[in-house]
This record gives C-alpha cells, structure tokens and sequence, in this order.
C-alpha cells in the first residue's frame, strides 16, 4: 500500500473516564471506500470525528492528508478544509438559502471571487441533481434533498476524503436511494470515502473493505463479499444475524 | 350527509358571541374609568381654582438648563424647554443602547470563550452589575466624577480621551478639521465633552442593562443547536468567522424578543437621572411642574413621550425580528 491518505495508529480517546477508542489501527488508502458499521455506542462516529478534529484523541498518531493531527491551530484547520463530512442531521445552515450554504466556506476560507464559488456551487448541485433549488431555504426542501445539499456543501470544498455518519438514518424509507445513489456515484468518481452506514446494501455495493467495530475496538475487517459471507468473530455474526434480520 | 352550509347562528353559547361580548365589556370598563378619572379631576380642579391647559408651554420657561443639543436659554418658552429635555433623553437612551448592545454581545460571547479567566469574569460581571440595583450605580458613577477623578487641570488620559472631573472629553470635528481636547483654565479646551451628569447615566445604563443583555446573548448561543457549530467547524470556519456566520444569525431570533425589553428599560431607567441632575425629559417636566403647577399637563407630557418611544422601539424590533426569522415552508 501507498502512502496512506489517513493513518491511526495506536490511538485512544476517553470521555471522561469512558475509554470510547481503544489502541485504534487503520490505515486508508487515496481513492479507498471503507463502511464502518458496529452496534450503537460502539464509538463510530466518535473514530470518524477525529480524523476532522471535532474529537480529539489523547493518546496515539492520527495522521490526514499528511497532516498530523495536533494541537496546532492552522493544521487542523487545513485538515477540515480537505475533508469533507456529512452529517446524519445534515446541519445546514436555517438562515441561508441552499446556494448561501454552499458557498460561505469556499468565500470565506478558501478566499475564491463570489462568482466564481457560485458557480462551482451550482454545479455541485447538478451533481446531487437539486440545482432547481439553490434560492430555496434548508426547512422548505426534503429530509433527502436537504441531505443531498449537504453532500453537495461538502463537495464545494473540493476535498481530498469524505466522511458520512449514518447519513441515511434521519431519512424517511423513500428517501434514502436518492441519497444512496448519490453516494454511490461519487464513489464511482474515486473519492476517498469513509462511512458509517448500517446500510449493507450500500456497503456491497461500493466498499472496499467493511470494518466491524464493537466497545471502542475494531473487532474485524474484510471486503464485504468476505465479511458477509463469512464473518470471523461471533459478535461480527451476532451482529449482523441481527440488521441482516430474523 | 352534508349539512347545508347555513349562516352563522346567533346563539348565546356560540364561540365568537362570547369573545364579542367580553370584548365589548372590557372597553366600556376602560372607558368608564378614564371618564370617571378625567371628570373627577377636571371637577376637582376647578373647584379648587387650579388652572389647566397647555396653554403655558408658549410663555417663556424661565429657567436654565445645564446641557442642551439645541440652543437654549432661559428666555426661550416652555415646549422649547420640553423639547432640551426629550433631545437630552433621547441622546441618553440611544447611545446607551448602542453600547450595551455591544458590550452585552462581546460578555455573551465571552462566557462560551475557551479561556476559563474570560469565562470567569464575563459571569462575575454578569452577576455582578445586574444584582445592584440601577440607581446605586448611577450615583456610583456620578461619584466617581465628582468626587474621585482628578480636577480638570490634570486628567486621566487615554491616548487623546480624558477623564477628569470635567467629564469625558475626546477628539471630534470641528470646523473641517479633527480638534483634540486639552486642559484649560475652567474646562477642557478643544475636541468634545460629555458632562459628568451624562456620563454617570450613560455609565450606570451600560454597565447594568449589558449585564442582561450578555445572559440574553449567552442564552440566544446555547440556543443554536450543537451541529450547526460542528458544521461549521467541518467546513473549516475559523471560530470568529463561525460566531459571525452561523451563530449569532440564528441566536437572533431568540435574542430579539428579550432585546426589545431591555431597550425599552434602557429608555425608561434613564428617568432616574433626575436623581443626579441629568436634565433629561423627566427632570424638566418636574421643574416646569414646579413653577407653573400644571402637574396633569406636565405628568401627561412625560407619559406621552415615554409611550411614543416605547412604542417605536417595540414596532421597530418586531419589524427586525420578522426580518431575521428564519424561512420555513
Ligand atoms: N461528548 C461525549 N461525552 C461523553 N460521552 C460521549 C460523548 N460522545 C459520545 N459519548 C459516548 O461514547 C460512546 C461512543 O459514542 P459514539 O457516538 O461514537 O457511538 P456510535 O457507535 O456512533 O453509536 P450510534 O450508532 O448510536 O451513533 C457512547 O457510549 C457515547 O455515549
Ligand atoms: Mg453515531
């Protein structure tokens, strides 16, 4: 394997007192397509959060885009410039329009002329296929459009890696293949994805590797043909006798 | 089975009559009692001999005025005298709104700071200045520039800002060019001055109506839910630029309604300058009660000019407040 894009290794991060990572190793390489399922409280979302610092680890290296992650300012914030994340309650911004949201990072910290970042803005929109809705506010579209929008924010960045956490959970049953089959394209553009889904169907679909996390470790990981047809440990088949159902 | 859409019914337990008949009993109450109020004291005042009217605002007011944005002199009539004191109550209230706003915003803001020593001492301020009572503060205040800053000869300066007991003196426009204040023989020379009086209302406003409006503020931040600021900060906003874009934007809208209050208690609090010699609106129409005895006329003028600007604050922030609201569908 190349350089990775991203690196952990050996690290830990406690709650208060609360062990949530426990000596966490893995390495992502550029253009990979990891899904990271486990049951709730495992701490998913907490090891994707830190490769953007909105955790931060105590113990161990973590390293992004060449960049190690540290106490230093202007590094962590050139890390979230290059990856993008995607949260499962979209958090857009209520007070700006669609087009507003996209563009207010790429004006403001990326420094790019208005026009220009408008532009890109709206073709990121065809590719989430919402551009119809740029002067719209967040609260009149969709749960999948508004989610659609903020792939598409994340995209405006141009990033090196996403991140999605359960970006599918908040979504009403109708909803959630329009915002798969954006994923899905994107995965298909050689984005380097990281995403935390309990949706397998995705996860045979376009992931490399599926990674298996259960009390803060990561119990098993294997291309899923492998990890669903078999499964090593008996909490990974516990596990997924359980989502897979009945 | 549809029923044919008949025409409203009159009936004694229908809804709308109700809410009309209450509606029409509380104006005859009201009315009433303005009537009997307004009667009674016409009644008794010209029983007693008391003239009445606003006749008196045309003859001359016959006293002087310490501080006016208008010229003014004893000889000018009463409404004039009227109009100093609205002028000097305005000034007061407006620029005092203005930096509670800004002081309020920047202690709100404070107490989310990640340094524990601002954090400390934005709600030590906070407790501090909205437990003692405005009054205290304000003859605090004229204290200080009475009693404890140095004589106008040699003032305490901040790069061209002076205080002494003169008042607050500092750089301003004077014909065509920036003139800065200096020490003379009996007062500052040069720039512009505040008076002592001004300062200590301005003071006391500030520093006990910024007190509330920082616990709006702080209030209005905590109010913006937790993933709009792990948006932002995913999308690598710089924390300033987070606070600018994404959170007070929205803390606006719980911010506003209380925000309105505190500016219509900034307008009414500075009547209690008459306490320290400040010749606001309040303090005017008490002399002129004095020497004319038109206290109805005098009370009413006050009650007026209160009510006016109360409700101009009060339109002007719900008008900003529907601004600000966020679109739904
Ligand atoms: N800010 C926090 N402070 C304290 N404990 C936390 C915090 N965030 C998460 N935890 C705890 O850490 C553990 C892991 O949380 P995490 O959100 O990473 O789990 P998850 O695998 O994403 O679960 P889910 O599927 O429910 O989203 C949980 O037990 C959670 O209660
Ligand atoms: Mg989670």
């Amino acid at each position: 394997m190349a350089e990775p894009i991203i690196l952990f290794e050996k690290v830990n991060k406690w709650f208060d007192g609360f062990h949530v990572l426990k000596d966490i190793d893995l390495q992502v390489a550029a253009g990979e397509r990891i899904v990271i399922c486990g049951p709730s409280g495992s701490g998913k979302s907490t090891l994707i959060r830190c490769v953007n610092r909105l955790e931060e680890h105590q113990e161990g290296r973590l390293v992004v885009d060449g960049v190690e992650l540290g106490d230093d300012v202007k590094a962590i914030e050139q890390v979230r410039r290059n990856v993008g994340m995607v949260f499962q309650q979209f958090n857009l911004f209520p007070h700006m329009t669609v087009l507003e949201n996209l563009t207010l990072a790429p004006v403001y910290v990326a420094r790019k002329p208005k026009a220009e970042a408008e532009a890109n803005a709206m073709k990121q929109l065809e590719r989430v296929r919402i551009a119809e809705q740029a002067h719209k506010y967040p609260l009149q579209l969709s749960g999948g459009q508004q989610q659609r929008v903020a792939i598409a924010r994340a995209l405006c960045l141009t990033p090196h890696i996403m991140l999605f956490d359960e970006p599918t959970s908040a979504l009403d049953p109708e909803m959630i293949n329009e915002v798969l089959e954006v994923m899905i394209e994107l995965a298909g553009q050689g984005m380097t994805m990281v995403c935390v889904t309990h949706e397998m169907g995705f996860a045979k679909a376009v992931a490399d590797r599926v990674i298996f996390m259960d009390a803060g470790q990561i119990v098993e990981q294997a291309p899923p043909e492998e990890f669903f047809s078999n499964p090593k440990s008996d909490r990974t088949k516990d596990f997924l006798s359980k989502i897979l159902g009945h | 089975m549809r029923r044919p859409s008949a025409r409203k019914r009159w009936s004694w337990r229908s809804q709308a009559f109700r809410g009309l008949l209450w509606q029409v009993v509380a104006v005859l109450l009201v009315g009433f009692a303005v009537w009997f109020l307004a009667h009674n004291t016409l009644e008794n005042m010209r029983a007693r001999g008391i003239q009445s009217g606003f006749d008196f605002l045309k003859g001359p007011a016959g006293f002087d005025i310490g501080e006016s944005l208008i010229p003014y002199d004893a000889l000018d009539p009463y409404w004039k005298a009227f109009l100093v004191g609205i002028l000097n109550t305005l000034r007061v209230a407006i620029i005092g709104i203005g930096v509670a706003t800004l002081f309020g915003t920047l202690l709100g803001i404070g107490r989310f700071s990640a340094n524990a020593i601002v954090r400390g001492l934005c709600y030590a301020y906070t407790e501090t200045f909205r437990n003692v009572p405005i009054l205290l503060q304000l003859l605090f205040w004229y204290l200080v520039f009475t009693e404890v800053l140095p004589p106008v000869a040699e003032p305490v300066s901040v790069g061209p800002f002076l205080l002494s007991k003169a008042g607050f003196s500092f750089p301003w426009w004077v014909e065509g060019r920036w003139s800065v204040p200096a020490p003379g023989a009996f007062s500052m020379e040069g720039g512009a001055s505040a008076t002592p009086e001004f300062m200590a209302v301005l003071m006391g406003l500030v520093f006990y109506t910024s007190a509330f409006i920082g616990e709006i503020v702080r209030a209005g931040i905590a109010a913006v839910p937790k993933g709009q600021v792990e948006a932002a900060s995913a999308l690598g906003l710089p924390r300033g630029l987070q606070v600018r874009k994404v959170i007070l934007p929205q803390a606006l809208r719980v911010i506003i309604p209380p925000l309105t209050s505190q500016y219509l208690n900034i307008t009414k609090n500075s009547s209690l300058a008459v306490a320290i010699g400040y010749p606001d609106v309040v303090s005017i129409a008490n002399t002129s009660l004095n020497n004319t005895g038109r206290a109805v006329e005098c009370i009413s003028i006050i009650m007026l000019v209160y009510l006016v600007t109360s409700l101009s604050t009060a339109l002007f922030m719900n008008w900003y407040n529907k601004r600000v609201a966020i679109q739904e569908r």
